[in-house]
């Protein structure tokens, strides 16, 4: 990237800021060149991660909370993350039908991305993108991940704060105790606050959160109702977002978070870089007669694998 | 550099709420592999280009039934232009009366589809299209 590139992006030139987030989808000498030039610019955004199943409103909401932010005079940057195909590796990015009211502000920067066969409930790049929006001056970066279904977990690992978004009559209170995406919750938003059945969600996410023994200095995640499509309850979940960053920061959260999120971003770029090198080394014919051989159980997948890895 | 999928923008500008087409097509280039952002009807100049700019497309597809592309399409292309996205390959369809074809091209369009075009021709065309244009920028 060269030094004029770079001023425009950290400018927030939004030619610049797409073309960035193009070379870091592509991944590969590209990526890399864009995040050398960027990353000492960054880490200074603060990442809300919105996720929760398809069709609780999470565009919607992102859209509301975006306009609040808006509002304070803070730059938001937007990455919206829907599926790719596994069949045609095409893929429908429909999140910013719900960002129109969005629309001919220079303060806001909205991107789509697809996840190109990553699961997790993130692309592999989205966590560049960010880095990308960050050191273009976006002062606050919302991530909405795919319709999440309970095990897409990998937006707490990538978010400061993570919202779990659910709607009323997803589930009973079981639903609510399962290990995963409940979890990962620092804000839990009912959102659809004018259908049946909001109180008894409240009521679950609530029993489930005074069941979990606390310890000093813990932070209990509040339940917020919504309505995104009037924008009902959104100042209320901004509130909470400062609430939550002023809490990272009186507890040097924000630190050990940022130490985690980068272990993990590290292991994840050894293991693909590591795979990339060894399929370079192996001809397509091999893993073709390793199949053949795995289904005729002649091997099994393990000495296979050995085999594979063998030959590096 | 490795080739990314086609990245295409299909909106509908003007007023007309019909978006069927508009979504059939946007389903067919899906399964034809490409990257497609739907942002829907009522799309002003304005917000196709700066969508197409954030989103840094390859392609933008107009759907059109109100007869209004003739006001219309000159704008887009001149917001467009003003976002120094001229290399963006530019295709519709929708009513486009065969009078008008040849303006519609004069102004900037690589392909006009009127009803009945399969949406294989469409995907077809568009990738020749965008080989064609990241053929003159690899060179």
């Amino acid at each position: 990237m060269n030094p004029e590139a770079v001023a425009q992006l950290r400018a927030g030139n939004p030619r610049a800021v797409a073309r960035a987030i193009s070379a870091v989808e592509r991944g590969g000498a590209e990526a890399r060149a864009v995040i050398a030039a960027i990353f000492r610019f960054t880490g200074r955004a603060h990442i809300v991660g919105v996720t929760g199943a398809p069709g609780t409103g999470k565009s919607t909401l992102v859209n509301e909370i975006a306009k609040q932010y808006r509002r304070r005079g803070t730059r938001v940057g937007i990455v919206a993350v829907d599926p790719t195909s596994p069949f045609s590796g095409g893929a429908l990015l429909g999140d910013r039908l719900r960002m129109q009211d969005l629309f001919g502000d220079g303060g806001v920067f909205i991107r789509s991305m697809a996840t190109r066969g990553s699961l997790g409930g993130l692309a592999a790049a989205t966590s560049d993108a960010v880095k990308v929006l960050d050191a273009a001056g976006f002062e606050i970066v919302l991530v909405e991940t795919v319709g999440a279904g309970q095990n897409e977990v990998e937006i707490a690992q990538n978010a400061h704060t993570t919202i779990v978004v659910e709607a009323p009559g997803m589930g009973d209170d079981i639903q609510a105790i399962k290990a995963g995406i409940m979890e990962i919750a620092d804000l839990l938003i009912v959102n659809k606050a004018d259908h049946d059945e909001v109180s008894a969600t409240v009521a679950a996410l609530e029993m489930n959160l005074n069941l979990k023994p606390k310890a000093e200095n813990d932070w209990r995640p509040p339940v917020l109702k919504t309505i995104a499509t009037t924008g009902e309850g959104v100042a209320d979940v901004v509130e909470w977002i400062g609430k939550h960053r002023a809490y990272l920061e009186a507890n040097h959260l924000l630190e050990a978070r940022e130490r985690a999120r980068f272990r993990a971003e590290l292991e994840m770029v050894v293991q693909r870089e590591l795979m990339v090198r060894l399929l370079r080394g192996v001809n397509g014919t091999k893993i073709e007669t390793l199949v053949e051989k795995i289904a005729t159980r002649e091997v099994d997948v393990y000495q296979a694998a050995q085999n594979l890895i063998g030959d590096m | 550099m490795a080739d990314r999928p086609i990245r295409v923008l299909v909106a509908k500008p003007g007023l007309d709420g019909h978006d069927r087409g508009a979504k059939v097509v946007a389903r067919a280039l899906r399964d034809a592999g490409m990257e497609v952002i739907y942002t829907g009807i009522r799309q002003t100049p304005e917000m196709i280009a700066e969508a197409a700019l954030q989103e840094d497309v390859d392609v933008v597809g107009l759907s059109i039934l109100s007869g209004a592309h003739r006001d219309l399409f000159p704008r887009i292309v001149e917001q467009m232009n003003k976002r120094q996205l001229d290399d963006v390959v530019l295709v519709c369809g929708g009513i486009i009366p065969d009078d008008d074809i040849p303006t519609v091209k004069a102004m900037g369009f690589a392909g006009v589809f009127g009803p009945g075009t399969s949406t294989q021709t469409i995907a077809a065309f568009i990738r020749d299209q965008v080989a064609r244009r990241r053929g003159v920028h690899a060179a």
